[in-house]
């Protein structure tokens, strides 16, 4: 098979395929999932966090992988565990560098040994690490349905105090908000968001689906509900047509997913959002450019 | 308007919305100051000053409802202090804000009112009206769609006296908004906050570190040192005698011509409580 110049051919051949049918389902949720909460990751500064939720998430997948339960119930139990760690720790807690690294180094570490005391053939691992999504059934694809709809629906209720909290802690503090419950259930939503866009891009290429799309987004975009329907965008974009190319060649979609977001990251950080700040400075695009002449 | 009003006004408050009585506070068993019995009323204009650690921010942790007292009694609006009332508008002590920080000027002051309710709407117009006329009061119009990271020090502070004015609360607690801030942004964030206490009667307590800008302000001044807190006008605080009794050491107050005071022998205070 190969790319013809007749696109949607292309698509209609893509789409005769069950597995390719799942990658696209599962990766236009996932995309979804991870665009919006990837917003929040990136407004909180928790993206490390983040990261060492999809690690620990790791120890619980290889955990799951040797007692042979699915991958899936393992990535959950371990990055929920790393989430109401950290949420539980209190405030600012999830900017504690130090010791989220040496939680994570540790989680990487129990994987490894989780992993070697496996018996079997470890592409399950593999798929872990790097992602696997053109190997997601039909049952994976509910599940993912389900976590999507439960995590937006989660997002939904709690998005203005969410916001406020990101935003202005101590005020929202002061306000009456509840910031050790808000924080535990943001930090269970991300670590559900993580496990599931593990499947896509695999824990260690996750930023590319949690932060890469919202850090891109945040540049093009300054009013959140903005910021979040383009961090969706970029990602549902990036992850349709890694899937795309993958088809067509021998490389792994992560590849492709995560070098369309780096690039698109690089030209909106560096010619984009340089040259739309540069006019707004001038004041030509505020709401009447008349007023402001001179 | 208020700009009529620059000399200090000391006519009696007709209502108290602050009482406290003997009132002590600090941290994990370790009492910060006591003793304190004071009375704001409606519309005051009250500078908080004192040393670093004195328990200045202690003081407003108290008034929010984030801190139990140690002792004595306080009311606000004649009810204990509660977390969440939505008649008190807090300017918490920050000295930055993040430079990547994207987000427009407009959608944290709307988050002053919005940010205490649950659910996902982002597109309501009285919100966004309010937010806006809040933007107005506080001298900040022209920020509304600029990005926070963006901002000056003299432009942030102005968009969070309007995140605090959203709600158009009846107390403000400004906690050190003129650190950072040279002269003339400092003169002109004091005058911002004095048109809205006259305006709109609001009770306004400012933490600040220099007297001396707030005089032409102030209706009273607390100040907090040495564990123990003076309440009064300007004039009753600011004496040679007041703060010696305050500090228990010799305090001279000295004024130049222009009425600006300069208070000398505290030095080895600052820092002393932490």
């Amino acid at each position: 098979m190969s790319i013809s110049p007749n696109i949607l051919a292309d698509l209609q051949q893509i789409w005769r395929y069950t597995f390719m049918q799942n990658a696209i389902e599962a990766g236009t949720l996932t995309a979804i999932v991870a665009g919006v909460t990837g917003y929040f990751v990136v407004l909180r500064r928790s993206a490390f966090t983040a990261h060492a939720f999809s690690e620990i998430g790791f120890a619980g997948a290889a955990w799951a992988v040797l007692t042979g339960i699915p991958p899936l119930a393992g990535l959950l139990l371990g990055s929920n565990l790393g989430g109401l760690g950290i949420a539980l720790l209190g405030r600012r807690a999830t900017n504690r560098d130090t010791q989220i690294g040496i939680v994570l180094a540790f989680s990487l570490g129990l994987g490894l040994l989780f992993i070697s005391l496996y018996s079997g053939y470890a592409t399950q691992t593999y798929s872990i690490l790097f992602g696997e999504i053109l190997g997601v059934s039909n049952g994976q694809v509910l599940e993912t349905l389900a976590a999507s709809v439960a995590i937006l629906v989660g997002i939904g209720a709690i998005y203005r105090p969410l916001l406020f909290s990101s935003l202005d802690e101590d005020v929202a503090e002061a306000k009456g908000m509840p910031m050790l419950s808000l924080g535990i259930v943001f930090m269970v939503i991300v670590a559900v968001a993580v496990s599931f866009a593990v499947q896509v891009t695999g824990v260690l290429l996750i930023f590319s689906l949690m932060v890469t799309p919202a850090a891109t987004a945040q540049y093009i975009a300054s009013k959140p509900s903005r910021a979040i329907a383009a961090s969706v965008i970029i990602a549902l974009l990036a992850t349709w047509i890694g899937l795309f190319f993958s088809f067509y060649t021998p490389y792994p979609v992560s590849f492709f997913i995560t070098g369309e977001v780096f690039a698109l990251y690089l030209l909106v950080r560096f010619l984009y959002a340089r040259f739309r700040w540069e006019r707004m400075s001038q004041g030509s695009l505020l709401r009447d450019p008349a007023d402001r002449s001179g | 308007m208020a700009s009529a009003i620059t000399a200090p006004v000391t006519a009696q408050p007709t209502t108290s919305l602050v009482t406290a009585d003997n009132l002590s506070a600090g941290y994990e068993g370790r009492t910060i100051w006591s003793g304190a019995s004071f009375t704001l009323g409606k519309g005051e204009f009250v500078a908080i000053l004192g040393p670093n650690g004195a328990g200045k921010t202690t003081l407003f942790r108290v008034l929010l409802g984030l801190q139990r007292p140690m002792g004595g009694t306080v009311r606000l609006f004649g009810a204990p202090p509660r977390r969440g009332n939505p008649h008190i508008g807090y300017i918490p002590q920050r000295h930055t804000i993040d430079t990547e920080t994207n987000v427009e000027c407009l959608e944290l002051v709307r988050l002053g009112i919005s940010g205490t309710r649950w659910g996902f709407n982002p597109f309501s117009h009285p919100d966004r009206d309010a937010a806006l006329s809040a933007l107005e009061a506080a001298g900040a119009a022209d920020l509304a769609h600029r990005r926070l990271g963006a901002l000056s020090g003299g432009e942030l502070q102005r968009v969070f006296l309007a995140e605090a004015l959203v709600s158009d609360p009846e107390v403000l607690l400004l906690d050190e908004p003129l650190s950072n801030l040279d002269i003339k942004r400092e003169t002109e964030l004091l005058h911002l906050v004095n048109n809205v206490v006259r305006s709109r009667g609001v009770t306004a307590l400012l933490i600040a570190h220099n007297i001396n800008p707030l005089l032409p302000h102030m209706n009273k001044v607390m100040y907090i040192a040495n564990g123990r807190m003076a309440t009064g006008t300007p004039q009753q605080v600011l004496k040679s005698e007041s703060l010696t009794r305050l500090y228990g050491v010799q305090v001279e107050v000295l004024k130049d011509p222009y009425g600006n005071v300069a208070i000398i022998g505290v030095e080895e205070h600052h820092g002393d409580i932490p």
